[in-house]
């Protein structure tokens, strides 16, 4: 394996992955909390067009001309979403999927359109559908660092009002912040990300890299702060094994769908076993509160049993517990984990009442539920 | 025209036609990405009945297209029903995985294969009336295999829509309602997602995968725009989509571009082209009708203002023509055209550049004032 390590220009390689990992998972949280996570899928596909017609214009393929024109068309793509929603009854899944295939479509035909020109090179439309994470070299990766650094910085420096922007709207504007000047400010960022990783993973896989960091990250924690970083170490650390998994077989797999397929198990994992929201923690969590429910109404059972008879020392048996309980197989453990516990005392064989500790428990379990 | 050239448009009206009547329901229960990731997910069901069964145009390939399409939905719903991950997320999250898988899969095992990727983007329509693709039986040409498809795949659809027709309206509209009356809508949800999933693996072969959202959303988006009634809808939907096929066709031929590319930016003209100037609800009839309004308002205002200083001292001054914005605080040039407006349609008339107000003005200025009146 580690031979295939010492192949040339796969530092590069994992450089530009991890860094581009980083990004798409700070940037996506921001886009996942705001409801955008298709966004990032319709943006991304909108780049086609602006990609082909800045070629077209500057005939070259200087990546920054050509970024330029993806950025612009990223851009007017994101506008119109948003204004069809607003300004028309079509809803938000309708303009994003019109917006999406339509821009596309376009590119498409665009595409075609200068192929079948003689003098034009093939601007090839694989490496923008999948990327090319395996050609990335140090020139690249440079480029993306010029590109992640402002991006990080401006998440940086306006933190507090993209908080406020992402959680309580109208608090920002009592504020005074102009929320629809950072909601902008944010889908630029998203169109910056998406342009630059585009060459990298591809259309299909960019809007997995932008939502799955930040959905993984989201289990494991309630703050942005945490979430942001979380999202975007695993963004990068699924960038970066995606890289080596991809490259060390003897044929090259693509390196794109490796990453998604990376980062979708963290999600997967992430949403089966993390504290607190995980689903597994869940139904832990879930099965022994129930326990403890059963407990509780096993002792409460008891003691209006002993109330409604005179003579305090008169027990109940287990099977008289088991008729008004509602779950009965689970009365005798109960009883005997109250017993152990000291809730509950044997008077004779098979018959038991609630110890003087054991209604005390109970008077302030009850006295909970008042002050609830 | 040639005729594969009439064979390729009907075959493109056959895909818009049958992608549109799916639409409809999409667009009205905001399902409309569901398209997007069934279109991607087809493949990853393709892939897996080609390794099972070595055969490229073995009818199994639609089965496990079909059946991915349905599991993606399925998927997408149970991760949402878990209440940690939000619909939009959950849609991001399952179709590029499944699509990763796909191309991994290819990728790995079948270099030499011809399921190249661009294929399945753009598709290939213009293939479709080549010998090696047509349907003859008995020695008789009934056309190419993908067009006997998608007839079929119509004939399939309109039948779910004219058979459930009652239970979809319900369903989509007032699901609530619907399960009151013990009618389950999930029976639906899971009908129309089988026939979305049919229609997408179907149009998937013609058409590329992209423009089978852009067909499925477009016409049907553009339809929503036009007008109210469920059945109006599936109707301008199918219209629209046939027409941005053979307008699309005739513009990919005149660029020598691809079908399927022209055919969907046909699409967002025809949406963009509706979405500024519907009758009802375009956007400048919306802002039209809302200067008419405003308008209106401003009449009523201005009458309203005279019927307070009809008599009084003050009548010449407050009712001056030339110090009416003063009063009113309404920009100088907008007061003065109200006013030249309340005289051309006699509500007032002028007397040494004060207005005065005639019987109909007064009564438009005593209704206006009355709950209820509507200004429309």
């Amino acid at each position: 394996m580690f031979e295939s390590l010492s192949v040339p220009g796969l530092g590069s390689v994992l450089a530009g992955t991890a860094i581009l990992g980083f990004l798409c998972g700070t940037v996506g949280t921001f886009a996942v909390l705001r409801k955008q996570s298709l966004m990032g899928d319709a943006i991304s596909h909108a780049c086609l067009p602006g990609l082909i017609l800045s070629f077209i214009i500057f005939n070259s393929k200087d990546s920054w001309l050509l970024i330029l024109g993806a950025a612009i068309s990223g851009t007017i793509a994101a506008l119109i979403v948003l204004g069809i929603t607003r300004f028309s009854r079509v809803k938000e899944d309708s303009s994003l999927a019109i917006t999406l295939s339509v821009f596309f479509g376009f590119g498409l035909m665009l595409l075609t359109w200068v192929q079948r020109r003689p003098d034009a090179a093939q601007a090839g439309l694989t490496r923008f559908l999948f990327g090319q994470a395996a050609t990335l070299m140090d020139r690249d990766v440079w480029f993306l660092a010029t590109i992640a650094i402002p991006c990080l910085l401006i998440i940086f420096l306006f933190w507090k009002q993209f908080q406020l922007v992402c959680f309580d709207r109208s608090f920002a504007q009592s504020l005074g912040i102009s929320v629809s000047l950072f909601e902008i400010l944010l889908s630029l960022l998203l169109v910056m990300v998406i342009v630059v990783g585009l060459e990298t993973v591809g259309v299909v896989l960019m809007s997995a890299l932008l939502v799955a960091p930040a959905v993984a990250a989201r289990q494991w924690t309630n703050k942005l702060g945490h979430m942001a970083i979380l999202a975007g170490l695993f963004g990068s650390f699924s960038g970066i094994a995606g890289a080596i998994l991809s490259n060390m077989g003897k044929t090259s797999i693509p390196t794109g769908p490796v990453i998604v397929l990376f980062i979708t198990l963290i999600v997967l994992l992430s949403i089966l076993f993390a504290p607190a929201r995980g689903i597994v923690w869940y139904q832990f969590k879930h099965w022994r509160d129930s326990k403890i429910l059963h407990l509780d109404s096993v002792l409460a059972n008891l003691s209006s049993l002993a109330r409604e008879h005179s003579g305090k020392q008169y027990g109940h048996s287990i099977a008289m517990l088991k008729e008004i309980s509602s779950n009965p197989s689970g009365v005798p453990g109960s009883v005997q984990k109250l017993t152990e516990l000291g809730l509950v005392k044997e008077v004779e064989k098979g018959f038991f009442i609630p110890t003087s500790k054991g209604v005390e428990y109970l008077a302030e379990k009850t006295s909970h539920m008042g002050a609830n | 025209m040639t005729q594969a050239q009439i064979e390729i448009q009907l075959l493109a009206m056959a895909t818009a036609v049958a992608c549109s009547l799916c639409g409809v329901f999409l667009v009205l229960r905001r399902m409309t990405l569901m398209s997007d990731a069934i279109s991607h997910t087809v493949l990853l069901g393709i892939v897996i009945a080609y390794f099972m069964t070595g055969d490229l145009a073995s009818p199994w390939l639609i089965v496990g297209a079909t059946t991915s399409g349905v599991l993606t939905v399925l998927m997408v719903e149970s991760l949402q029903k878990t209440g940690v991950v939000r619909e939009d997320a959950a849609i991001g999250l399952v179709f590029p995985a499944l699509f990763s898988i796909a191309v991994l899969l290819i990728s790995i095992f079948s270099r030499n294969v011809h399921l190249d990727m661009d294929s399945v983007l753009v598709g290939k329509i213009a293939l479709a009336p080549l010998p090696s693709r047509r349907m003859e039986i008995w020695g008789y040409d009934f056309g190419p295999k993908s067009l006997m498809l998608m007839v079929a795949i119509i004939i399939m659809n309109l039948g779910f829509i004219f058979v459930f027709f009652k239970e979809l309206k319900v369903s989509t509209f007032d699901p609530a309602f619907s399960k009151a009356i013990g009618f389950n809508p999930y029976w639906i949800h899971l009908g129309l997602i089988l026939s979305v999933s049919t229609t997408a693996v179907a149009s998937f072969d013609a058409v590329g995968s992209i423009l089978v959202v852009a067909l499925m959303a477009g016409p049907a988006a553009t339809a929503y725009l036009l007008t109210d009634k469920l059945s109006n809808m599936l109707a301008w939907s199918c219209i629209i989509g046939m027409a941005s096929a053979v307008l699309g066709y005739w513009l990919a031929h005149f660029l020598d571009a691809s079908i399927s590319g022209s055919m969907s930016t046909i699409t967002g003209i025809i949406f963009g082209f509706t979405f500024l100037f519907a009758p009802e609800r375009g956007l400048l009839s919306v802002w039209n009708r809302n200067k008419v309004r405003n308008r209106k308002f401003k009449l009523a205002l201005l009458l309203l203002h005279l019927t307070q200083h009809e008599g009084t001292i003050r009548e010449e001054e407050e009712c001056h023509i030339e110090s009416l914005h003063l009063h009113l605080r309404w920009d100088e040039y907008e007061a003065r055209s109200v006013a030249f407006e309340a005289v051309e349609t006699y509500c007032a008339t002028q007397e040494n550049k004060v207005l005065k107000l005639t019987p109909k003005g007064r009564i438009i200025a005593l209704e206006s004032l009355q709950l209820g009146t509507n200004l429309n």
